[in-house]
């Protein structure tokens, strides 16, 4: 199996086969981090640009550091500081990185398909760090990977989603990440949350949350984006709490080692107890971990392929 | 007009020439005339004497006219297309009436209905004076004018219908948004019957659109982008009807898209309420599923529907619910079509390959016949509009255009006539070339 795309958009876009190359790859990288001296020179003499259009530290502070280990140089482009501001189009913007030599961008964007749009526009990779509500292919790539070093495998696990999967990217990238790899995904919200024809990705979905629980392997309970949208009838933070918060209580009817996970930043007592997040469940601070090796296999393998087309 | 020409105009009377001005005579020979208006399908000869069709029969002769061979081709009446932004005056970048009408002429279009929604927008008769003497000056093809029903296109005062009417408004609209309040659309209705206008109507509740920006469906999930739903449209077309036939007044639905649209019109035809509608071609020949990596060229609204909307389409076509095929002709430049799906402007160019791609979609796949393709483009919108055009009679004005039904080409951008490139249909192979388009007796396009 040899790595041939450019860019990495979204989960859709990839087989099978490329998504357990990047799990696989991941694990050797994974070891880097434990080392004296965290560094590996695969990215030697590469420039890797982080350009973040929407707040993010997890991410962008991820990226910065899997690009650092592979001993890329990195730039951090904050779109309040930079010409963005003063109207330049993204392609623009993108193309004037290109012509700066850089290798990679490092993108998140507040419109779904910015990623795919300047991927087009470029001949050097793009690596999608989330886009509106489109797809956020890392953090399922390292869901999918703490979920591998947890339970051991991913064909024929239990998935359960769980909150606001109408906005949610991290969302459709687990669900085509999943289902790819032979997991049994099933999104659970209230039913304004679930996203019309979503089931035709290959998700089930529910609005009962003790019933899907009971069933599941795992539990990856997504953050309530109230800042997001609004134009949507979101349920009271309250009311939610009570019907999809994930409790002590009701963990405790659930299967006994579930995996609880989270991508961050956590609405403490609305999504989840700080009990749960906390908990002996939880690998909500490993997944953080897991990231770095995840990004660093993404970046290796993107800038590989672009060594291929030369 | 070059200097040649006007010399020639100014020779005394006596001289021997023939009469220039109204153009020369052209025979067009040998032909599959397509002419509802008459139920004629049949290979005959054309003679257009000035600018009015002399005769149509077998075998014509003629020793001074020029003979345009036109065996197995078909000949037809010029499409009068109902439904195009000129966008002139005020948006000269995205497309002028010089570039549309060149544009028109290469697709076959003789008559283009203008859309009022310019700056300034058609809302007084001192702005539709301003786009008449463009007209006047730029026009390679019949460009007739439709009003705005309110100031603006705000949906909050009415204009004068009347005095639209008076300043040269065929039809009022205020296309691009619908009139939200039902009594300003009532009495809009009272007073374009009053006037004799035709009333269209773009149906969209915005409540329900919100910021949607494709279809709502299984695409709008995947893409993570928001949905614009069917109701959006129905609704709206529900109580335009309504209002229709509470004042007594025709109305026109523009660029229906949706199954529940063509059920409602259907319904109201039964009960021989006065509605005619029409589709554009991108809602018969794309889905929503087309939408592959976010191409902003197939953002368009109404958006882009299902497999089953556009089988109810092309059901209402064959059925005679959809009256008309007008392209909805949207001019954008690429500043506004190049960038992130979201923040891209709706809307596609159509006037050059409308024709192409009915015949593929439609003659080629036995939806319609020539003739009833011919209705649709030409006869009916005619009709619609209350002008003596879409046919080929005996007298009519000689709007002729001839088409080499089997030639397939691919759809290039650098071949665009409008100064606007934004359509979905570039790259795709399509069917019927137009060769030839007469326009009141001269040739104004001709392939190369």
């Amino acid at each position: 199996m040899v790595w041939t795309k450019k860019d990495l958009l979204g989960l859709e876009y990839l087989t099978s086969e490329e998504i357990e190359l990047i799990l696989d790859t991941a694990e050797s990288f994974k070891e880097v981090s434990t080392r004296e001296i965290k560094k590996v020179p695969a990215l030697r003499g590469k420039t890797a640009v982080n350009l973040f259009y929407e707040p993010s530290t997890r991410t962008r502070v991820s990226f910065e550091v899997a690009a650092k280990r592979l001993s890329a140089d990195v730039i951090n482009i904050s779109t309040e500081t930079s010409s963005v501001r003063k109207g330049e189009t993204l392609i623009d913007t993108g193309k004037n990185i290109q012509a700066l030599k850089a290798d990679i961008i490092i993108m998140r964007h507040n419109y779904s398909g910015a990623a795919n749009m300047l991927a087009r526009a470029l001949d050097i990779s793009v690596v999608n760090a989330g886009d509106g509500w489109h797809e956020h292919p890392t953090q399922a790539l390292l869901d999918m990977f703490t979920l591998k070093e947890k339970l051991g495998k991913i064909k024929g696990l239990n998935v359960a989603i769980v909150g606001d999967i109408a906005h949610s990217r991290v969302a459709r990238s687990n669900i085509w990440g999943l289902t790819k790899l032979g997991a049994n995904v099933t999104v659970c919200a209230p039913e304004i949350l679930l996203p019309v024809g979503i089931e035709l990705t290959g998700a089930k979905t529910s609005s009962n949350l003790d019933e899907v629980l009971k069933k599941s392997d795992a539990v990856n309970v997504l953050r309530m984006q109230f800042e997001r949208d609004e134009g949507t009838a979101f349920p009271a933070q309250l009311d939610y709490f009570k019907k999809f918060g994930i409790t002590e209580e009701r963990l405790a009817k659930a299967k006994k080692d579930i995996v609880v996970m989270h991508p961050g930043p956590i609405n403490r007592g609305i999504e989840m107890s700080s009990e749960v997040a906390d908990g002996a469940n939880s690998v909500i601070l490993e997944q953080v971990t897991n990231g770095i090796a995840v990004r660093m296999a993404v970046l290796y393998l993107v800038s590989q392929a672009k060594e291929a087309k030369k | 007009m070059s200097p040649i020409r006007n010399k020639i105009e100014e020779m005394p009377s006596g001289c021997q020439r023939q009469p220039i001005s109204n153009g020369a005579s052209i025979l067009i020979k040998g032909g599959r005339v397509i002419d509802p208006a008459n139920k004629i399908d049949a290979v005959l000869d054309i003679l257009i004497e000035g600018n009015k069709i002399s005769k149509v029969a077998k075998n014509i002769i003629s020793s001074d006219a020029t003979v345009i061979n036109a065996e197995n081709k078909i000949v037809a009446p010029g499409i009068v297309d109902m439904h195009v932004h000129l966008r002139e005056p005020g948006r000269e970048d995205k497309e002028t009436v010089a570039s549309a009408t060149a544009a028109a002429a290469k697709g076959g279009v003789t008559t283009v209905l203008a859309m009022p929604n310019t700056q300034p927008a058609m809302d007084c008769p001192e702005s539709i004076a301003l786009l008449q003497k463009i007209i006047k000056n730029d026009a390679k093809v019949n460009v007739l004018v439709c009003g705005a029903i309110t100031k603006d296109r705000l949906g909050n005062q009415l204009n004068d219908i009347a005095a639209l009417k008076q300043a040269g408004a065929l039809a009022i609209s205020d296309d691009g948004a619908s009139v939200d309040n039902d009594s300003i659309m009532l009495q809009a209705l009272k007073d374009a019957k009053g006037a004799g206008v035709l009333t269209i109507c773009h149906c969209e509740d915005k409540k329900l659109t919100q910021k949607g920006v494709i279809n709502l469906g299984f695409n709008s999930t995947r893409l993570g982008l928001r949905g614009i739903s069917n109701e959006s449209e129905y609704k709206r077309v529900a109580r335009d009807i309504d209002l229709g036939q509470k004042s007594g007044s025709a109305v026109h639905i523009a660029h229906v898209s949706c199954q529940e649209s063509i059920e409602i019109i259907a319904a109201a035809k039964q009960k021989e309420i006065k509605v005619t509608c029409e589709t554009a071609p991108h809602y018969f020949a794309l889905t929503e599923d087309d939408i592959i990596d976010y191409d902003t060229n197939m953002k368009i609204n109404p958006p882009l529907r299902t497999k089953k909307d556009l089988a109810a389409i092309k059901d209402g076509l064959k059925n005679k619910i959809i009256d008309v095929i007008a392209s909805d002709h949207a001019p954008h430049t690429e500043n506004e079509k190049e960038i992130e799906f979201d923040r891209a402007e709706f809307g596609k160019i159509g006037l050059e390959s409308g024709l192409s791609v009915s015949v593929m979609e439609l003659i080629d796949k036995n939806i319609l016949s020539w003739s009833e393709l011919v209705e649709k483009l030409a006869l009916n919108p005619a009709r619609i509009l209350g002008i003596n055009k879409g046919t080929l009679g005996v007298d009519a004005d000689a709007d002729i255009i001839i088409i080499d039904a089997h030639r397939e080409f691919v759809i290039e951008k650098k071949k665009i006539l409008s100064k606007s490139h934004n359509s979905p249909f570039i790259g795709k192979t399509v069917k019927g070339l137009v060769e030839y388009t007469i326009f009141n007796g001269k040739i104004v396009y001709q392939v190369k």
